[in-house]
């Protein structure tokens, strides 16, 4: 149990993948003007990897890795090296039923996430999450304590990322600067301090 | 009327719209502000009225920095003294030494300390000032702008939390970030979210972490490695401080080695005292800093741990060690940066104490955690403020539905 604590711990803080990793970023940028939006994104991202990971893992240990389909009774064969596209393959699919499903189940919530269920598609947080769980050799249960873990993480960056820009609605931005410069300066300094967790062992 | 007065009016001409030196407004408001009261009052429309202004404010707060201040001279200097008499050294090296040798070195005698610490501190502290000030004047002219009072908090606040052998392109190099990333790119003060001198202070720390920490910078004296107080604790709790020779009350009173302001538990408190009084800082959000690192450090005592030291040290180690006091009593309550709302304040106070004791506590990589743990805090502090707002609204909305 500890094991999965630490992991979790992990994925939000230590290697959140917005202010760590910088994945993300051009939803990250996007879609993070109003803190209702940043958030509805954010539980979007949650749900996306907490689904996506598990679902890449089953589909890595038992079809693509090393002597995988051995079950099957296919002897010798590695199909690692489709592992990406599976991937990529895998989160449009699930983000594609997810959104049908919430479109006929609970229209609330799909009109509250609106446009950003398909744009998480093409989120490079949420590839990230499943291509970190193949390179670290994650269990299937550790894969869905990461997902959660990584795609809450990116939740709390993108939603203190919205509080901050909502603050800077008042602030005097030079011409220049306004809009995206200003932007990545302060993701760049929200990264300065989220050094804080850098270096914990867990 | 004064003949600084009349002469300042003097030149008011020259500097208004239209005129020879327009461009330099700025400047001649900062030098008229800076000496008198300006004039204007609000016109219009109702509006709060009150004594107080920025400048006070500003002011203030410098003023409840001195206690630090002249600890920072006592301090560095007796540290100095203390080194060279371990180190057998009769003189004090290069430009510093022409002044230091005249009042000699020995760590008992006040005079000689403060003499030797100001040799470091005033050098710092003034190419904080030059360094900073271009940049300030630099946006004020160009983005036509005030120069603002806030620059000298951020200035003396900077030069506190250096420690004492910083070299001093570096600590241009950090004021410079500070104002200009940390603060100016947003429109100067007021407009930031992240503390400016932390901001610069973190910069060179994650940019030139041999001269922001370790065991050599410390102590004004080149050669001399000496860990400080919450260095020894990181590798051996409150034993080896104490091993060290250093007592809970030599750490709360500011003979320890440590950062320029910030070991003098005892000056901070003086100056808490004092903006609280004047009410220039808020109390809540050190009360907050304060119950959170008195409960995360009670924590991590009940949790325990067989291996690492610091798991039990106590609440009120951590209060004296390092630069926490400082912190908590001008950084945290940076009114622009913290959370806006009194039950934001707590949760804010409350985050940064946690922060500080997770860092000290769990974190190998830095002994010391205030720093991060603000400017951590500071990222959230909007966020806090928007759910303290949304559960007040949710309140009203229920009482008067």
């Amino acid at each position: 149990m500890e094991a999965y604590i630490n992991l979790f711990i992990k994925s939000v803080f230590i290697e959140n993948m917005a202010l760590s990793f910088f994945l993300g970023m051009c939803t990250f940028i996007a879609v993070s003007k109003k803190i209702e939006t940043a958030v509805g994104l954010g539980i979007a991202v949650v749900i996306v990897q907490t689904l996506t990971v598990p679902a890449n893992n089953l589909i890595y240990t038992y079809l693509l890795k090393e002597n995988a389909l051995t079950w099957a009774g296919v002897q010798d064969v590695d199909l690692s090296f489709i592992a990406l596209m599976a991937c990529i393959g895998v989160i449009a699919a699930i983000v594609q039923i997810l959104e049908m499903v919430l479109d006929r189940f609970f229209p609330a919530l799909y009109n509250a996430l609106g446009i950003f269920l398909p744009l998480i598609t093409v989120n490079c947080a949420i590839l990230a999450g499943s291509l970190f769980m193949i390179e670290r050799d994650y269990n299937f249960s550790e894969s869905v304590v990461y997902g959660v873990g990584s795609g809450f993480g990116w939740a709390l960056a993108i939603t203190a990322m919205a509080g901050v820009r909502e603050k800077l609605k008042y602030s005097d931005v030079p011409p220049g600067l306004r809009g995206l410069g200003i932007t990545f300066i302060t993701a760049g300094l929200m990264a300065l301090g989220f050094m804080a967790f850098s270096g914990i062992q867990l | 009327m004064s003949s600084t007065r009349q002469f300042l009016d003097k030149l008011h001409p020259h500097f208004v719209k239209g005129a020879k030196f327009e461009k330099l407004y700025p400047v001649y408001e900062m030098v008229d502000t800076f000496l008198y009261s300006p004039s204007d009052v609000t016109s219009g429309a109702t509006h709060v009225r009150d004594a107080i202004d920025l400048k006070r404010v500003m002011t203030y707060v410098w003023i409840a920095a001195l206690p630090c201040m002249f600890m920072a001279l006592l301090n560095t200097g007796y540290q100095a003294n203390l080194a060279m008499e371990t180190l057998g050294l009769q003189e004090v090296p290069g430009w510093r030494g022409w002044i230091v040798n005249l009042f000699g070195h020995n760590p008992y005698n006040p005079l000689s300390d403060i003499v030797h610490g100001a040799m470091f501190f005033f050098p710092v502290y003034i190419v904080t000032l030059v360094a900073g000030g271009i940049w300030e004047v630099l946006f004020a002219v160009v983005r036509k702008h005030d120069v603002n009072e806030g620059f000298f908090v951020s200035s003396i606040l900077f030069a506190l939390t250096l420690p004492p052998s910083t070299p001093l392109w570096m600590v241009a190099l950090g004021i410079s970030f500070g104002v200009v990333i940390g603060k100016e790119v947003f429109g100067g003060t007021g407009k930031n979210f992240l503390n400016p001198a932390l901001t610069g202070r973190a910069f060179l720390y994650f940019a030139y972490p041999a001269a922001m920490s370790g065991d050599a910078v410390w102590t004004a004296v080149d050669g001399f490695a000496g860990a400080t107080a919450l260095g020894h604790a990181a590798i051996g709790g409150v034993t080896a401080v104490r091993e060290a020779g250093i007592s809970w009350w030599a750490t709360f009173i500011g003979f320890e080695k440590g950062s320029l302001g910030e070991t003098s538990t005892l000056a901070c408190l003086l100056g808490a005292a004092f903006l609280i009084y004047t009410r220039i800082a808020n109390w809540r959000i050190m009360a907050g800093v304060l119950v959170g690192m008195i409960a995360t450090a009670t924590l991590f005592n009940v949790v325990g741990s067989s291996s690492d030291a610091m798991y039990a040290m106590p609440w009120y180690w951590h209060l004296t060690l390092g630069g926490f006091a400082f912190g908590t009593v001008y950084m945290a309550t940076d009114p622009v940066s913290a959370a806006h709302t009194n039950a934001g304040r707590w949760a804010f106070g409350a985050l940064v104490g946690f922060m500080t004791v997770l860092i000290r506590v769990v974190n190998p990589a830095f002994p010391e955690g205030i720093m991060l743990a603000i400017l951590f805090s500071n990222i959230f502090a909007p966020l806090i403020d928007y759910v303290v707002i949304k559960i007040n609204i949710a309140k009203r909305v229920k009482r008067y539905a």
